[in-house]
């Protein structure tokens, strides 16, 4: 059996096929087969988060993930999160409060917290700070001690909050 | 660090994977990965092969049969978090879930794969051994079950053969007199536990019986405190604390004599969660 395989798969809205190794983990796939350098590397056993990105719709570690396991399948990457304007509201409330200093976390910060944020919408709720610390419980900052993070995810989702009931009004 | 080379195969159905692990004993199997994966980084296990089972359609979902719930092996943490049928029969796994990993950990990771993979500080592993539930396998030989008392053999050992997939677990339906507790306690929210409890009891008037107390990350595999149980089920949660016999070793995390103590501390939450009716 070969240890290389060609894998076809959507990134951040563009199809793109590769021969990989099997051994290869997706964000090593993204950052060095892609370009896409925005997913970091950090622990490679799935504790820190700085690799955060989403396959097919929900958030993942990218390097307790083969890219050959993405065969098929839609990621998506900080690059795709920001171009499309998606989380342009976080990424300016991180800036507003100051959460982030070095920035190493905060691509698998915006990621993990944007999920929260849409269950949210789904569920048509705002989250407590106690679940917006549960759910980046899986990202480490070295920097911030986090509270700036909880507060700017806490402003986010107050403010989209008020922009769906404006909506529905 | 990055994983050795190994070759990868995903396959489509239970007999295909059997045979690859016929022919490949040092193959291993990928489902969720979230544990194995850190390992292949690590380079703590080298496979030649891995066989990813995640394209065996039927081997997730979640399905009550009169009094047994059945999980299949790929049903993945999130979902077991998000069922009713978890919420409303099996309560310790509902309990359970939001201890396990984090959010995007808990989206891949699957519930057989943990059983699986039987890591003694893992929290559905005790789980199942507090509910009594059974292991459903498939080998060569065809289908087998095995009991939880005679699933955990050791340090990430279990009764499945070298050529046995897990496929499914099944627990016993809970009803109006099942109670449950879960507790654990760890530096940070979905790491490994220092120490976990995990238990269940049936209402008897206004005490307990047939308490099942699990605890995890003080042992080789999950272990039960059987002398303790049969002090709570006497309603005395102080000799339930005083009769603990547990022998943990000093680990990264924390010493014996704390993890001892921790025990202790444990019980009695989980002793009052067990105590509350529940719905």
């Amino acid at each position: 059996m070969s240890m290389d395989m060609d894998i076809t798969l959507t990134v951040n809205g563009e199809a793109v096929s590769e021969r990989v190794e099997a051994r290869k983990t997706l964000v090593d796939f993204v950052r060095e087969d892609l370009g896409l350098t925005g997913s970091h590397v950090g622990c490679e056993h799935g504790v820190c988060g700085a690799c955060t990105m989403r396959v097919d719709g929900v958030i993942v570690r990218g390097c307790l993930m083969l890219a050959v396991q993405c065969d098929g399948a839609v990621v998506e990457t900080i690059e795709g999160l920001s171009d499309s304007g998606e989380v342009a509201d976080l990424q300016a409330a991180f800036e507003q409060r100051n959460a982030l200093q070095c920035g190493y976390c905060t691509p698998g910060m915006l990621t993990a917290a944007q999920e929260l944020l849409q269950q949210a919408q789904a569920n048509n709720a705002v989250p407590s700070r106690e679940e917006i610390r549960e759910h980046i419980s899986g990202n480490y900052c070295r920097c911030t001690g986090y509270h700036a993070i909880v507060d700017a995810v806490e402003s986010v989702a107050q403010e989209r909050s008020k922009a769906r009931a404006g909506a529905q009004s | 660090m990055k994983p050795a080379p190994f070759a990868y195969k995903k396959v489509r159905a239970l007999d295909e994977a059997i045979a690859l692990m016929g022919e490949n004993l040092d193959a291993r199997l990928l489902a969720g990965g979230q544990s194995l994966m850190a390992t292949l980084n690590m380079r703590l296990s080298a496979p030649n092969l891995l066989i990813d089972i995640n394209g065996i359609g039927g081997l997730d979902g979640i399905a009550r049969n009169g009094d047994t719930i059945e999980i299949g092996a790929l049903t993945r943490h999130v979902q077991a978090e998000r069922s009713d049928t978890i919420a409303r029969y099996a309560p310790l796994i509902a309990r359970a879930m939001p201890f396990i990993g984090h959010a995007a950990i808990r989206n891949r990771g699957t519930l057989g794969g943990s059983i699986a993979f039987a890591d003694p500080a893992a929290e559905l592993p005790a789980c199942l051994l507090a509910l009594d539930g059974e292991v459903t396998a498939q080998g060569p030989k065809g289908k087998r079950s095995i009991r939880t008392s005679d699933y955990f053999k050791g340090l990430y050992e279990t009764a499945l053969g070298p050529q046995e997939i897990l496929t499914a677990i099944r627990l016993p339906a809970a009803d109006g007199n099942t109670r449950t507790g879960f507790a654990e306690l760890a530096r940070r929210h979905g790491d490994y536990a220092i120490v976990g409890l995990a238990a269940s009891a049936r209402a008897d008037g206004k005490g307990l019986k047939d308490v099942r107390l699990a605890y995890f990350g003080v042992g080789n595999t999950p272990l039960r405190a059987t002398k303790s149980e049969a002090a709570l089920a006497g309603g005395d949660v102080d000799a339930a604390v005083a009769a603990l016999d547990l022998d943990p070793h000093d680990d990264i995390q924390a010493s014996a004599a704390v993890k001892k103590h921790l025990a202790g501390v444990l019980l009695r939450r989980v002793a009052a969660q067990l105590m509350e009716r529940q719905p």
